[in-house]
């Protein structure tokens, strides 16, 4: 094809400045919660929704979704894992099996 | 056939939707003069759909790459029922009518064959067609032909879509930058001699009555919206005279003969290759 403009297709002005983040939230069924799907680049919070439809809907229908700021989010420190995330041995009691059931008690 | 209605505009296999399979297999056979009629809206879909995907991984983000490419395979979804609809006329499959058909015997109009240009040409292109084609569809669902009311209605919430697309983003360009405004601005003004063309009534559309849309009957509802659109995004609605030529005939196309070429090459030169 004789398009003449290979070098510059965007139309953008040539800005090299990168559209932000978004992260991407999905409720696939009714009933169900909103599940992060991924994110996505898009220049404001109407497009983010669109480009997120083409992205993260397309074969398996949602019924919503949401889209967040990815500056928006504040996590965890990964360097501090083991604070936060240590698992529960040692501390059985965390569980309801830990606990004996009292006598009497039904349907348990 | 029946065709039960479905609610996705994003689904793609839907187990009740039309399929191009579904038409082949139907038994249902168009008739002569709606399957010429079926050769207009299939080959404005596929032309678009082919200069559309010349996009692909040229788009200015990726996900605008992605939405684009959407946009095409919905359009090459639309060409599929209905070249397959036309060939059920003559014996030929959508793949006979695609790629051995020559320049002459194509029936899109020169809007869709227009050079991409730049994004903001290819938007305003776009924002044209798809204005255009929603108030088509939007009145084909009513056709007297089943087959292309059931097509209407499976592509009309596509186009639904593929307005909003390019209607964002007409109002980001045209609000945007100067350079963004000057570009779409340009690309309105390249493409506005082939708007006209969209909404010519022939003698085959006007025997047809019901089973068709009289082009010239969606003009008025297609000027408000767009003037409506134009003026939100601060942009001049192109005051400009027609191209000349108006009938589809290819004659005074510049454009037909090399998308051909690009999209026919290797089913001419490999007839029956599959992937």
């Amino acid at each position: 094809m004789s398009e003449n403009n290979e070098n510059n297709v965007t139309g953008l002005g040539g800005s090299s400045a990168e559209w932000p983040l978004w992260e991407v939230f999905v409720r696939s069924s009714r009933g169900l919660s909103h599940v992060h799907a991924g994110s996505l680049h898009a220049p404001d919070a109407t497009m983010a929704v669109r480009n997120a439809r083409d992205l993260y809907t397309r074969r398996n229908e949602g019924t919503s979704v949401w889209v967040v700021p990815s500056e928006a989010v504040t996590a965890s420190d990964p360097d501090s894992k083991g604070g936060y995330f240590e698992s529960a041995q040692g501390k059985s009691y965390r569980h309801a099996t830990y606990y004996t059931k009292s006598e009497g008690v039904k349907h348990l | 056939m029946s065709f039960a209605s479905h609610d996705s505009a994003t689904k793609q296999s839907a187990g009740n939707a039309i399929t191009a399979e579904d038409i082949r297999e139907g038994g249902s056979k168009a008739p002569e003069d709606v399957a010429r009629y079926a050769l207009y809206l299939g080959d404005d879909a596929l032309m678009l759909a082919q200069r559309l995907g010349w996009w692909i991984a040229r788009a200015p983000e990726l996900e605008e790459d992605i939405a684009l490419a959407n946009i095409a395979l919905d359009l090459l979804g639309h060409a599929r029922f209905f070249l397959t609809y036309a060939g059920t006329a003559w014996g030929k499959t959508e793949d006979d009518l695609a790629y051995f058909r020559d320049e002459e015997e194509f029936r899109s109009c020169r809007l869709v064959e227009q050079e991409n240009g730049d994004f903001g040409q290819t938007i305003a292109r776009q924002l044209i067609f798809s204005f255009y084609q929603y108030e088509l569809y939007r009145r084909l669902v009513r056709s007297t032909d089943p087959t292309l009311a059931a097509i209407a209605e499976k592509a009309l919430k596509e186009v639904e879509y593929h307005q909003d697309h390019a209607s964002q983003w007409i109002l980001r360009l045209g609000l945007g930058t100067e350079e963004s405004k000057r570009r779409v601005q340009d690309g309105l003004y390249y493409m506005w001699p082939y708007v006209d063309e969209l909404f010519h009534d022939d003698e085959l559309i006007e025997s047809l009555g019901d089973a068709a849309v009289l082009p010239s009957s969606l003009r008025a509802d297609f000027d408000r919206r767009i003037a409506e659109i134009l003026d939100e995004a601060g942009l001049d609605l192109p005051e400009v005279a027609g191209a000349y030529g108006g009938d589809r005939s290819g004659e005074f196309s510049e454009q037909r003969g090399h998308i051909l070429a690009e999209m026919q090459v290797l089913a001419r030169q490999h007839p029956g290759a599959t992937w």
